[in-house]
């Protein structure tokens, strides 16, 4: 076979207008699941019971299923349950906020865990509120050391987008699928929208990766 | 009204009693040094001051505060009763000039110019004055605990209390700590001290406290007491540390 630069020269404007939605997407999916996560997180860590029982569900339900089902289930099975009109896109952004919430969720509670008791109570015998002492000493020294973890769980909230394609979600993957079933270019398209996909992601990783060493302690 | 009072204040994790019963009252000025086996519920007693560790049966008065109070009087015990730990807990993510602001501007509500002369002043006086725009993890162990102690100075306590301050420490660095510390009780500062240091606790210490299996053993000047063991399981204990 023939590779047709033309035919990606071609499609190049639409898989552009893919990204954008897929840019969206992530991004509200990505702030509101660290929203999220940091709720869930600090409820699993310093929550009663009563706080810590329903954290711990969302997040084994949240993992303990495919995503593909997640959004399938907002989407098709939401309205029915619940009486709601749901657009795709804001149904995929939900998806994204509930998973990485989870996911999040996790690795914060692990960060958090992992601050050494001794600096709590240093913070509490200067007469400071738990509050204070989770915003001031806490949370600094556990978002350093949820840093990394947090880099890969936003990389795969950018790759989790194009799951939306079953719900019919003009993101980059459905729109690299609907050219090819116009034009039948299987191998210039996909590859397309692959490069696409790398060079975003590779950007997202080396600026974390950037944000990673600012924040480092000496 | 003594600093410090201990009204039958007793300890319990589970069902072991770590503290039986304590009555102990320490006066302005006093510094009190606090010595025996590991287990005998030192730290914890010092702990209860400040209330890191909720007493389980009787009362503990700090200032005439009890430490059986709402939170906001909790707060305010903390306030009064600085604490040095045996492992430093500096902030790792703030210098030495900011771990030493910290106090005075999240407890104390003042502004980050007054915060910075009295971190400067202290963190001066602890001999640190080269030494302000260090991480912890840019510092020596003595360095470090001479960074806590300023720490706690710096939210303005009426009373100190000494958790082990240079047990985690190199013989070589103990000293530097120590001195600081005695420069503080020269000042007339309040301090309960639990060490296994006893010169420090001869040539400083106004009194002598040895606990043993969570109860108050011994209670007295350190002088007479050390060269008069008045029991022998004290005298045991001395040849031990020695």
């Amino acid at each position: 076979m023939t590779f047709e630069w033309t035919a990606i020269v071609d499609a190049l404007p639409d898989l552009l207008q893919g990204l954008e939605l897929t840019m969206m997407i992530a991004l509200a999916g990505l702030a509101g699941g660290i929203v999220v996560g940091a709720l869930t997180g600090a409820l699993l860590t310093y929550g009663g019971w009563l706080a810590q029982a329903p954290a711990q569900i969302y997040v084994a339900l949240i993992r303990g299923t495919p995503i593909t089902v997640q959004v399938m289930f907002i989407y098709f099975a939401l309205p029915i349950l619940m009486n709601i009109r749901i657009s795709a896109v804001n149904a995929g952004i939900l998806t994204l906020i509930i998973n990485s919430g989870a996911y999040n969720a996790e690795i914060i509670r692990g960060a958090l865990e992992s601050v050494p008791t001794g600096l709590k109570e240093a913070g509490l015998s200067m007469g400071l509120s738990f509050r204070k002492v989770l915003a001031y000493v806490i949370a600094p020294i556990a978002v350093r050391r949820a840093l990394p973890a947090m880099g890969n769980q936003l990389v795969s909230v950018v790759k989790d987008t194009s799951i939306f394609l079953v719900i019919g979600v003009g993101e980059l993957t459905r729109r690299g699928q609907e050219i090819m079933s116009a034009n039948f270019r299987a191998v210039e398209i996909w590859t397309a929208v692959a490069v696409i996909y790398l060079i975003v992601i590779s950007i997202l990783a080396l600026s974390l990766r950037f944000v990673e060493r600012a924040a480092r302690l000496p | 009204m003594s600093m410090v009072e201990f009204k039958k204040v007793s300890k319990q994790f589970g069902t072991h009693r770590v503290l039986q019963s304590i009555d102990l009252a320490v006066d302005h000025g006093e510094v009190a040094v606090v010595i025996g086996p590991s287990g005998s519920g030192k730290s914890t007693m010092l702990r209860c001051i400040n209330v890191l560790e909720k007493v389980s049966d009787g009362d503990l008065l700090v200032d005439g505060l009890s430490v059986l109070g709402k939170p906001r009087d909790i707060r305010r015990i903390r306030l009064e009763a600085g604490m040095v730990f045996q492992q430093f807990n500096l902030f790792p993510h703030l210098t030495a000039m900011q771990n030493v602001m910290f106090g005075p501007i999240r407890s104390r509500g003042k502004s980050k110019a007054e915060a910075r002369e009295i971190a400067a002043g202290l963190l001066r006086k602890v001999g640190l004055g080269d030494r302000m725009n260090h991480y912890p993890s840019q510092l020596s162990g003595g360095q470090q605990q001479r960074v806590a102690i300023a720490r706690s100075l710096a939210v303005g306590p009426k009373l100190m209390l000494f958790d082990e301050p240079t047990s985690a420490l190199d013989p070589e660095l103990r000293q530097e700590v120590l001195r600081v510390m005695q420069t503080l009780a020269t000042e007339g500062m309040t301090m309960i001290v639990v060490t296994h240091e006893m010169g420090f606790a001869r040539r400083v210490g106004s009194r002598l406290l040895f606990m043993d299996g969570g109860q108050l053993v011994h209670d007295g000047k350190p002088t007479d007491l050390l060269s008069h063991p008045p029991s022998e399981r004290f005298r045991e204990f001395l040849q031990h540390v020695h």
